[in-house]
């Protein structure tokens, strides 16, 4: 299955959940201060696990960083 | 000035969104040349609330921000920068409120990437939602008296005029709007944007605002450690200066010596 992750198409198996498209980048739900939106909705940490993505959907994992 | 002192002018402290400060320069942590000037332009600076940005997380950066804000034990004030959407503005919000378990957000909606002059439409629509949904709204607007009565009217905690484009350097290019939107407002009035050097922000308090909220003049600043120093001083200074009841601007001169008993040296 083909999601978008931060602007990158990946290939994750079918099922997979938002804590497998996190963890392309090296991150996971220990990660402090990072948020997710699929699709541009967001999606609670404690609901990474059960929210399953579907083909041609698009993550944005973002965190703070250096800004006005 | 019996209200200030009423709400806590004896001892420096102020109020913003529910809660207790004692400094009144709020620094953004953009510009840096490094993490470590940031850590020690900061400190220098004494603020108590910094801004940060959210952006997509990148396996390869190094260093944290978030662990330097931790560190010095700041309030992260996380930012819409970038978004030129109410709808953009809004999301992000609330991804900043999923990252950093904080309801605050300064809000800015822009609508031209040449000036980052703010979309009044946009940012009115946005801070509606966002009251709604139970933010604390902080919206950098134009130096405009009446949009900044709508976004008081609306709920937000405070209103933050720009004092010129961001970035620029050009100081408070009008003092009138900000004294009057100081005039009007019942809730903490900041300058965002626009500072240059110590003066500017020392007029932004003497005009009357509650704070100043800069960055690039810190964090672009050939020395930002002792910019960070100077402007520290200069929202005290102005701070004080306001609430001191300066003397009125004259044409001519008043003699601060006495005119009698003048010797006779003819």
């Amino acid at each position: 299955m083909r999601v978008v992750v931060n602007g990158e198409s990946r290939d994750l198996p079918d099922e997979a959940t938002v804590v497998d498209a996190v963890s392309t980048l090296g991150a996971s739900q220990a990660t402090r201060g990072i948020a997710v939106a699929v699709d541009g909705e967001v999606v609670p940490g404690g609901r990474w696990a059960e929210r399953v993505l579907a083909e041609g959907e698009s993550v944005e994992v973002v965190h703070a960083v250096q800004g006005g | 000035m019996q209200s200030k002192a009423a709400s806590g002018e004896a001892t420096g402290a102020w109020r913003l969104g529910e809660r207790e400060w004692r400094s009144r320069l709020i620094v953004g942590t953009g510009g840096f040349r490094s993490l470590e000037q940031m850590e020690r332009s900061l400190e220098a600076s004494g603020t108590e609330i910094v801004t940060v940005a959210l952006r997509r997380v990148d396996p390869l950066a190094q260093g944290s921000v978030t662990d330097i804000i931790d560190r010095l034990g700041l309030f992260t004030l996380p930012n819409t920068a970038g978004c030129y959407t109410a709808r953009d503005a809004v999301r992000t919000a609330q991804l900043a409120r999923e990252a950093f378990g904080t309801d605050w957000i300064k809000l800015e909606v822009i609508g031209d990437d040449r000036n980052l002059l703010p979309d009044a439409v946009e940012l009115l629509a946005a801070a509606e939602t966002l009251v709604a949904d139970g933010f604390t709204v902080l919206p950098y607007t134009n130096d405009d008296p009446i949009l900044a009565r709508r976004l008081e009217e609306t709920g937000c905690a405070a209103v933050m005029p720009l004092g010129s484009p961001i970035g620029s350097g050009a100081g408070v290019r009008n003092p009138y709007n900000v004294r009057i939107i100081v005039e009007q407002a019942s809730v903490p009035v900041i300058l965002d944007a626009g500072i240059g050097t110590a003066s500017d922000a020392t007029l932004a308090m003497e005009l009357g605002c509650d704070g100043v909220l800069l960055a690039s003049a810190v964090s672009r600043a050939a020395d930002p450690e002792l910019m960070a120093r100077a402007m520290r001083s200069a929202v005290e200074a102005g701070h004080a200066a306001r609430n001191a009841g300066r003397i009125p601007c004259r044409l001519n001169a008043q003699a601060s010596s006495p005119d009698e008993g003048l010797a006779d040296l003819d």
